[in-house]
């Protein structure tokens, strides 16, 4: 038994691990026994990603790319393949994968099974988007395909499956082209809701990305830094390489360092620097799409309590008040953080029966987990979010309530049909009974 | 010309990590040595999707054999020079084991110890009139001294160290450098049972030092010992 962790670092619980190497041998690996769950890189925050005091299928051994098409830009690769490899090895080829989380150190399988999102929604839609085609194994035994022409369910149930449909070991991915590395930036401080509204609205036609952070602690009116950019077309000169150096958080401190006092100045801190920076600029996709990845193991700075995020999306009817509503919570309980993100997504359905995206406006804060006071913050939370026809991303959830789980996700009851009664995890058992 | 580039125990974590590294430095020749032809077709497929200026092959060879480790030296030398020949494979044996069952230990000293030296020696004869070339061993730190825990796997990479020692001396005038590598735990399948592997080297990290001190070959021919 070896203690595992997800992101959130909110426990450490012993598993059975067993790790997989081989395509051709994890079938009979996962087979039989007590339920497990494949872990991909554990960047999820939550539950979804542990089976406490069960067994779990380490992934990322599963590393290998398989085939490329380069004439139509399909990779064929193992499910454990990093995000980051993926880009490292194909940019140089003029290919990149259509749509990335926030963190490039995720597995394929990890992004299929949270179907995730990055900043360029309203263009590509999410991760479910680009898989052409999976290879599925369940722990009876069966190994199959699914595509769009071939068991087109299985791909939609394991789109956003949180691992529980089986475990995929191929994956057949969309590439799209790109000329470089670069992407032509751009930085607009705002200074109320309906400005971060507007100027959303506005860019969604010309700007393939479109984040924004915003300053939860801010008295006044919310206030934020909108950023937009496209990729660099043609020949169009270079710019900035990364600095490749990583800084590691080398322990977890003793207590969090992330409190109330700390927390205002940071985000007024990163207020002004980008403030400052405002206007345009190029810069690689690496530290404009994953400004976090240079500090490994930021996540032990909340200390040996672990931090919570909490991630809603709520339609566009109603957007404005429900955003305002938990903006206001959240200051007043004075428990924000300073990863404050928000942005919009498309107007696009989801390929996944339990994807998150949807038609809307997204919002995700990092808290420090103060026990009792956090997560009565949370059910207010809940409540706004309930009441917005909005729901919870599981792949930052450790706490949502099953009810809201089922409002949130009218598709469940078809998915649970496609569910491996040989998987399960803190967060299935949690939600959806076993 | 691309690189010709010959890994003994390719399917070793360690080994695979290096062959990407090379496949991202530019056009290479490899040939994939082992014991598993399917595991060995799965990495050159690997190597080949993420470089198109790569090109494989694949060999499998009985690694106790000193009759098979010549031919195949034979074999590859016949077709050009080799510009990288890198030995690999190992096995960590339960050092338990090995005390109650001396084939066990016979089998970690032979595979560990013996097999490696017959690798080096063969192909060190077909390259030594070479013009260039490197020739790379992966040793251990656990062969810096005996203990407990792992003296059967400690003592074969003692032999490792020793031979490789003889080798360096006898290259030392000729264009042929002689690296040993001896790597602390690193996290790959060989430890992947073992506690602590947040205190090992990443794989990554281990792989890249070998690769830069490949590269860094100093003209005095020395041995390097990357730890
Ligand atoms: C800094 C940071 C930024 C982030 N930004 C974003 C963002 O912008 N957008 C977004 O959508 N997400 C974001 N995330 C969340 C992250 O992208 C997801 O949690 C992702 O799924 C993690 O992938 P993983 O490989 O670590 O999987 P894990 O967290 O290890 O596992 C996640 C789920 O995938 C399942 N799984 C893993 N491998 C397989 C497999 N082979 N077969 C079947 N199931 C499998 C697991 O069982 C589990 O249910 C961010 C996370 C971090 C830490
Ligand atoms: N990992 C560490 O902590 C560490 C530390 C110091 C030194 N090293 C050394 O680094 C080298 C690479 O190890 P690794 O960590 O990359 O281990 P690994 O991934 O477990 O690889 C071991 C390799 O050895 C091969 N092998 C084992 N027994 C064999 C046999 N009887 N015949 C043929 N091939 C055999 C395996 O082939 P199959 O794939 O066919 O099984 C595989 O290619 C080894 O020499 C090891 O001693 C490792």
């Amino acid at each position: 038994m070896s203690k595992v962790h997800s992101w959130g670092r909110l426990g450490e619980y012993n598993h059975d691990v067993e790790v997989l190497r081989d395509r051709a041998l994890a079938p009979r690996q996962i087979q039989g026994g007590t339920p497990g769950l494949a872990f991909g890189m554990g960047r999820s925050y939550g539950d979804s990603c542990l089976n406490p005091d069960g067994k779990l299928w380490k992934t990322p051994g599963l590393d290998k790319l398989i085939r490329f098409d380069p004439e139509k830009g399909r990779l064929v690769c193992e499910a454990g393949v990093l995000l980051r490899d993926i880009q490292r090895v194909f940019v140089p080829q003029g290919w990149m994968l259509p749509v990335t989380p926030g963190t490039q150190m995720v597995t394929v399988g990890g992004a299929i099974a949270n179907d995730v999102h990055g900043k360029n929604h309203h263009v590509f839609g999410s991760f479910g988007d680009q898989v052409h085609s999976i290879l599925l194994a369940r722990t009876d035994g069966e190994v199959l395909r699914a595509s769009v022409d071939e068991n087109p369910d299985w791909l939609s149930a394991t789109i956003g499956g949180l691992g529980l449909t089986g475990v995929v070991l191929e994956a057949e991915l969309q590439l799209r082209k790109v000329d470089s590395p670069w992407l032509d930036a751009e930085t607009l401080p705002y200074e109320s809701l309906n400005e971060f509204f507007e100027l959303a609205g506005a860019s969604e036609a010309a700007w393939e990305h479109t984040v924004s952070w915003i300053d939860c602690m801010n008295t006044r009116e919310a206030r934020g830094i909108f950023m937009r950019a496209n990729h660099v077309c043609g020949s169009l000169g270079t710019g900035p390489m990364p600095s490749g150096k990583k800084k590691t958080m080398p322990f977890v401190p003793p207590v969090s360092l992330v409190n109330k006092l700390s927390l205002a100045p940071f985000n007024q801190l990163y207020f002004y620097l980008n403030k400052w920076k405002a206007g345009h600029s190029r810069v690689h996709y690496e530290p404009f799409n994953y400004p976090l990845d240079n500090l490994l193991e930021w996540n032990r700075m909340y200390g040996p309590r672990g931090f919570y995020q909490y991630q809603s999306v709520v339609p566009f009817a109603g957007a404005r008040e429900a955003i305002r509503g938990q903006l206001d919570e959240i200051r007043r309980s004075g428990q924000g953080s300073f990863l404050a993100v928000l942005k919009t997504f498309g107007d696009r359905q989801p390929r996944g029966l339990l994807s998150f995206p949807m038609p809307g406006v997204t919002l995700a804060l990092d808290f420090p987990n103060r026990g009792q006071r956090t997560l009565e913050l949370f059910k207010r939370l809940d409540s706004i979010v309930r009441e917005a026809g909005g729901r919870i991303y599981p792949a930052k959830d450790a706490r949502m309530p099953a009810e809201l789980f089922e409002a949130g996700y009218p598709k469940l009851h078809e998915f649970l049909t496609y569910r491996d009664p040989g998987i399960s995890s803190a967060m299935s058992r949690r939600l959806m009974g076993y | 010309m691309p690189k010709r580039i010959v890994i003994i125990g390719a399917t070793s974590a360690i080994a695979q990590q290096c062959a990407r590294l090379w496949a991202a430095e530019g056009a290479s020749d490899f040939i994939l040595v082992g014991r598993n032809a399917d595991k060995l077709e799965a990495i050159a497929q690997d190597l080949q999707v993420r470089s198109p200026e790569v090109t494989t092959h694949t060999e499998t060879c009985d690694f106790t054999d000193p009759i098979a480790i010549t031919n195949l030296a034979s074999a590859l030398a016949e077709q050009g020079p080799l510009d990288i020949l890198l030995v690999a494979h190992g096995t960590l044996p339960d050092q338990q084991a090995c005390q109650n069952d001396l084939t066990i230990a016979r089998d970690a000293m032979l595979i560990n110890g013996l097999s490696p030296a017959y690798f080096a020696e063969a192909f060190v004869g077909k390259m030594q009139n070479q013009t260039s070339g490197s020739l790379v061993v992966i040793g251990s730190v656990a062969g810096d001294r005996g203990r407990q825990s792992n003296y059967v796997y400690g003592a074969a990479k003692g032999l490792v160290e020793r031979y490789a020692q003889g080798l360096e001396h006898r290259l030392a005038d000729t264009r042929i450098n002689l690296t040993l590598v001896k790597p602390g735990p690193t996290q790959t399948p060989m430890t992947a049972h073992m506690e602590g592997q947040d205190k090992m080297a990443p794989l990554e990290q281990v792989a890249g030092d070998i690769v830069r001190g490949v590269k860094a070959k100093k003209p005095r021919r020395r041995a390097r010992l990357v730890n």
